[in-house]
Formats: structure tokens, sequence, C-alpha cells
């Protein structure tokens, strides 16, 4: 965070303020700015989610509450704060208490991995993409305790159901993830994205060479996420709302918010890998080009951030596609599936990375 | 297995996707079914006892509700087994405008499980789509009948009121297909649609035929029998019945598309029929004093779950002295024992929707 950082040091310098104070707010602010940042995206995502689906399926979608619904979600958000927090009988309530901030508090944290500028990464070091996909995997630890502590048998199911689908997608992605590693000779988010620019723009990005990874990827993270068609655990016509059928009030929220901030945060992922994070589509950023000086210097980062919060929702899009129009997977074609197809075909799919490397001899790197 | 293994399952009667009310004891072993216990009755109205307090024409406006998605079905067997018992010829045209109404109420009722069946697979979009054209049948029963549901438009000896404008069923069949092949394209090329339902739920012929099932769910088992070929009403229409031969969850899916092409045929004819017939020419039944002659009376249809039928015991009184109905669902719930067993849990949900079962109609 060099450039911007003497830049900051500079300014207080200029106003007779202790170097001190700036290392310390340098850290602060940005994270205030993202948490808020995260809280719009998230609140957004909801009501993009559903003014998609209701485009999809020939309706309106919320359109009352403020202009085209834009409070929609505030309004959901706070009515779930009103709720009464029913808390049945013969749960674990340690346990019950505790579920909707495990997935919570990891869906946040891995936002911290994300490079969304140059400049911006918080936790920037060597193995971040592979602590990533460990701390995505986590809540699914939070699916399990909300399920068993509910007392309930659908919540249960769901939670089982969970279990078996994570371990069976967890390892397609990490095998795709190693595709990617091998490519960029790196597992750092941020040189994995560098690594991604070149002269042939967008099709340098790693969509291209890694496509057969790119797929695995992709429906392993549906898979993860529960999204459509992989949304056994939470299947509404079998199992009510599966883990968190007996969460109500705040605590749902929590449980609705987590999911939300992970598939922000797994569309993140992919576009970082995938579709070159935050480089920008037409191979030079546009900030410097519009705004001489200092300013557009500051720019470009708030513009890499921008390129891509922008390639995210691309992914979230068709995730929502997705969601309109496929059916549930039944279970057990969806392990099958997993074992017998994903997880060979992203071995392969390692190999075919390794040749790729040798024949272009390192010009992915 | 050791019986304490198995996990006891309450489904229903209060769950998403059992359509109302319908609760089903199941034993699971892991997500495999052990057995199947269907429990029915929490919708019960006492129909056929309350006829028994009723007159006839007070009665009439009831049955509309034993089906709630096919309700000139039941009102049609009501108004049959009065006009068999008084002997009234209906016209023509009274003939070709309850052909309408019927064949549009079916088509209504199969778009409605088109929608559910695919929200019970998990799919979102197609309960709107189906939605979607369901509205315009029943936009046109408002205009007509005045009711969108439970309509009371069929009365002893004719309809309530005439049909003026046919337009808007003219253009409902002039969509229809395209919108047909929307479904098609969206559903039925479906990977995981076709996953989920081939070689799900086999109904073989035998276990139907024992069970009692009619309509779709038999045909769709390879058994040709469809009551309209035999139907008076339907004298000198021309139709083919689906008939499939998979017996699966899918065929059952794919033989209800194919009668809504089928009853929009029907329909056409019918048309043709009122083009031709100009004069309502029907002479009602009093209502009031209306008293049937000592005897026993039957009359059965082709409705969209499968036969339906009323029987009425009369002791020469303006109240009926036992009436009876039989309704297509009832026995299918009965055959979710059968189908249920060793079924996974999801499977179950696919196949106890592709029955195509509607609680009012079991409890009556």
């Amino acid at each position: 965070m060099n450039y911007l950082y003497f830049l900051y040091i500079e300014f207080l310098a200029k106003h007779n303020i202790p170097q001190l104070f700036g290392d310390i707010t340098f850290y602060v602010i940005p994270i205030t700015i993202i948490f808020i940042a995260l809280l719009v995206v998230v609140l957004g995502l909801v009501l993009f989610e559903r003014k998609l689906l209701g485009w999809f399926t020939q309706r309106k979608g919320p359109n009352r509450v403020g202009l085209w619904g834009l409070f929609q979600t505030i309004a959901d958000a706070f009515k779930l704060l009103c709720k009464e927090n029913i808390t049945p009988n013969g749960v674990d309530k340690f346990l019950f208490n505790m579920a909707p901030l495990l997935m919570f508090t990891p869906a946040l944290v891995v936002l911290c991995l994300i490079p969304f500028s140059a400049e911006f990464t918080f936790a920037n070091f060597g193995t971040n993409s592979l602590i990533y996909v460990i701390l995505a995997g986590l809540p699914v630890l939070s699916i399990l305790i909300g399920g068993w502590a509910s007392n309930n048998k659908y919540s249960l199911m769901g939670a089982m159901r969970n279990i078996s689908q994570i371990l069976a997608y967890e390892l397609p992605i990490a095998f795709s993830l190693l595709g990617i590693v091998v490519l960029s000779s790196s597992m750092n988010l941020k040189e994995i994205t560098l690594a991604q620019s070149s002269q042939y723009g967008i099709f340098g990005w790693y969509w291209l060479p890694c496509f057969i990874g790119f797929i695995i990827m992709f429906v392993s993270i549906l898979a993860e996420l529960n999204r459509c068609p992989f949304d056994l655990p939470e299947a509404e016509s079998e199992l009510i709302c599966g883990y968190n059928t007996e969460y109500s009030g705040m605590r749902f929220a929590l449980f609705y918010f987590g999911e939300y901030t992970l598939l922000f945060a797994n569309a993140l992922f992919l576009s970082v890998l995938f579709f070159g994070g935050y480089l920008s589509p037409f191979g030079k950023y546009l900030s410097p080009i519009l705004f001489n000086g200092t300013l557009g210097n500051v720019l470009i980062y708030f513009e890499q951030a921008f390129w891509l919060v922008l390639k995210s929702f691309f992914v979230i899009f068709v995730i929502i596609w997705i969601r309109a129009v496929f059916p549930r997977m039944a279970a057990f074609d969806l392990l099958k599936f997993s074992w017998s197809i994903l997880l060979p075909l992203s071995i392969f799919n390692l190999f075919l990375m390794v040749i790729i490397k040798f024949l272009t001899g390192g010009a992915y790197a | 297995m050791n019986e304490t293994n198995l996990l006891k399952l309450n489904l229903g009667p209060q769950h998403p996707s059992t359509h109302g009310v319908l609760r089903l004891i199941l034993e699971l072993d892991g997500e495999k079914i052990v057995s199947c216990k269907p429990d029915v009755g929490y919708l019960h109205r006492g129909m056929e006892k309350m006829a028994e307090k009723l007159r006839y024409v007070q009665y009439l406006p009831l049955v509309d509700r034993i089906d709630y998605l096919a309700g000139f079905f039941y009102s049609e067997l009501l108004c049959r087994n009065i006009e068999k018992a008084l002997e009234v010829e209906l016209s023509e045209r009274v003939k070709a405008i309850r052909i309408i109404m019927l064949e549009l109420n079916r088509i209504a009722s199969h778009l409605l499980w088109i929608g559910a069946f695919l929200m019970d697979l998990g799919a979102v979009s197609p309960f709107f789509y189906a939605f979607r054209e369901r509205e315009m049948i029943l936009k046109y029963f408002e205009k007509v009948t005045g009711q969108r549901m439970m309509n009371n438009y069929f009365v002893f000896g004719g309809v309530r009121r005439d049909i003026f404008d046919t337009s808007d069923i003219e253009e409902f069949l002039n969509i229809l297909p395209s919108k047909i092949k929307d479904y098609e394209r969206i559903i039925d090329r479906n990977p995981i649609f076709v996953q989920r339902t081939s070689e799900k739920g086999v109904l073989e012929p035998e276990t139907a035929l024992n069970g009692a099932i009619t309509g779709v769910n038999l045909r769709a088992s390879g058994i040709n029998y469809d009551l309209r070929t035999k139907d008076s009403l339907y004298k000198g229409y021309e139709f083919k019945p689906v008939v499939m031969n998979e017996k699966d969850a899918y065929a059952r899916y794919r033989a209800r598309v194919l009668e809504l092409t089928e009853s929009a045929e029907i329909i056409k004819q019918a048309l043709e029929q009122l083009k031709k017939y100009s004069d309502l020419n029907q002479t009602l039944i009093k209502p009031i004093g209306l008293i049937l002659p000592e005897g026993e009376y039957y009359s059965e249809i082709e409705a969209p779950r499968g036969l339906a039928s009323c029987y009425i015991k009369s002791k020469g009184e303006n109240k009926p002295y036992r009436l009876k109905w039989r309704t297509g669902s009832y026995y299918s719930v009965n055959l979710l024992r059968k189908l249920l067993k060793g079924a996974y849990l999801n499977d179950a949900i696919a196949i106890a929707g592709s029955l195509d079962i509607i609680l009012p109609e079991v409890d009556k």
C-alpha cells in the first residue's frame, strides 16, 4: 500500500498530525469503508436477486418500498430485527445461538483475503488463496451445529446433506485451484491477478486456458453455497427450510446475511481466479485518462475495485439465472456427479495445466 | 435392521410440498424410506353428510369446493344425476358450453399441476409461466360466471347464462401451442428434470388397476382408459386419449402436457358446435320444490384427477337420503404406501407430486 500510504502521511504531515495517528487510521478507515460497502452490496444483492428472479418469471419484483424497491431489503431486515427470537424447547441453547455467528464470521473474514485493488488487500500473504478455500468451507460447521442443535429432524437431515455435499465438492475446488497455481506460479491472489495481465486483454485471463477448471470451480462453488441446483440442505419442498427451519428473527437474518456475503465473496474469488481480478477489461485504466494528476492516480484503486465488483456481479447474475431455470438435483446423483465426474475431471485439468505451462514455456506466468 | 435405527418423520400436515394437508408418516433409514403411511382427513368438511341436510339447489354451490381446481366437474356430476332422474335432455348448445367449461377447467387444473410439480422439484420459473396461462382461463371464467373459482355455473337442466363472446377462448387456444413449446423447452429437455423423474415411481399397470387408479396416472401406465370416450356428453367429438407406456413420473408429466393439446382440440370442436347452434334452448328444472323420485342414481365423469362419480339414493324427498362422491385423488394417496417404499426422500416428493393429489378432493 505504498503509494496511498505516502500520500496519506504527507497529507497529515502538512496539517501537523503525528505519523502514529496516520499509521493507525490508514488501516481502520478502509476497513470501515469496506464493511459499510459490504452491507450495502449484500443488501443490494438480495434486491438484485429478487428483481432478476422477478424478471425471469415475468413479474416486476419488489417495487413498492422506495424507488424500484430499493429499500425493500432494508425494510425486510428491519422486520426481522423486530421479530421475536423463538428458541424452541429441547434445543442446545449455546450451540443454537452460536451457529448463526459461526456462519457470519468466516464470511466476513474471507473478504479480507480478496485483492480489491492493487493497494487494498488486508491479508496479503503467500498462500492466501489456500486460506480462502479453507475459510470459505468453514460455514459448513455452523450449518452442522445449527442443524444438530435445533432438535428438529428436518434441520438434522439438511445438515447431514450439507456435510456430504461439502465433502464431495471441496476437493474439485482445491484441484482446480491447483491448476491456477500451476499456471500463475503463485498461491497469492494478488499475484494470480497480476499474472493474468497480458497484451491479449480479456483473452489472457485464465478462463480461456483453464476453461475446464473454471466450469468445475463454478459448479463446485454453486454446491458449496447451497445454491440451486444444489440447494439440497435447505430444499424448501422437501426439508421445509433445512438447517435453519427453527431459526427466526435476527438469528435467521444472520444466516441469510452470511449466505449472501459468502455468495458475494465466492463470486469475487471466481473473478479473481478466472476473470483477471481487478484488471480492466480494456487493458488500460480509464481514470488516469479522465482525470489528471494525483486524483487520477488515486482513482485507479477505486476503478480497480469497481471492475472486480462488476465481474463478480456478472458471476452472480449467472448463478441467479441458473436458479431461475433448473430444478433441484437428487441427493445421490449430486454426490455421484462430484465423485465420478468432477473429481477425475479436475485432476485431468491439473495435468492439462502442467502441459500448457510446459508448452508455452512459461508465457502464462 | 434394528428398529431403533429408523428415523420416524412426520411429513405434513403443515409442509410446503404436500399441497394442503396431506400427512405422511415416514420411517427413514438415512434418507431411504422404509415405510410410508398416509394419513388423510385434515380437510374433512362432511360434504356427503351435509347433502342429507340441504336441498339440491342449496347443495349445488357447495360441490365446487370438493375440488377447488376442478369445480365444474363436480357440479356437472350433480346436475347430471338430477337431469337423469327427471329425464331432462340437454340442448346441443348447452352441451357445447358445458364441454368448453369442463375442458378449460381441465387445462387450468393441469397447468397448475405442472407449475406445482416443478416447484416441488425445486424449479421456480415454470410455476409462474403456468400460472400466467391459467390466469387467462380464470379471467374468462370470471367473465362468464362471475367467479374465478367455485363457479357455480351449471344448473339443473342447463347453464346459468349463455356464452356470448368466445374471442378470449380463441385467443387462448391460439397461444397455447407456443406456450406448450416453451414448457417443453424449459422442462422436458432439462437434464436434471429428466434425471429426477424418469424411472422414478414406476406404477405397474396391475398395481394401478388393483388400487383403483384412474385418469392420467392410469393412462401413463399404458392402459387406455378414458371415460370421455364413453361419455354421452362427449358424443360426436373426435379425440385420442393420451396413453404413455413408460409408467414413471416423467410419463405422467408428459401425459398431462399432451392432454393440454387434447383438451384444446376438444374445445375447438365445441366452439364449432356453438356456432352451429345459436339458440340456447334450455328448460331449467325449477329448483324450488325439486323432488327426486325414489331410486338410486349414479353418474360418472373423467375429471382431471381420475374418475369422479356421484351416487344419490333418494326416498322421494327434496333432500337426498344418501349421497356419495368418488374422487380420483383418494386412491392415489393410498398408492403412496407402495410407491414410496424404498424410494429416497427427495424422490418421494417427486413421486407424490407426480400423482397430482388434491387434498380437499381426498377428504371431501
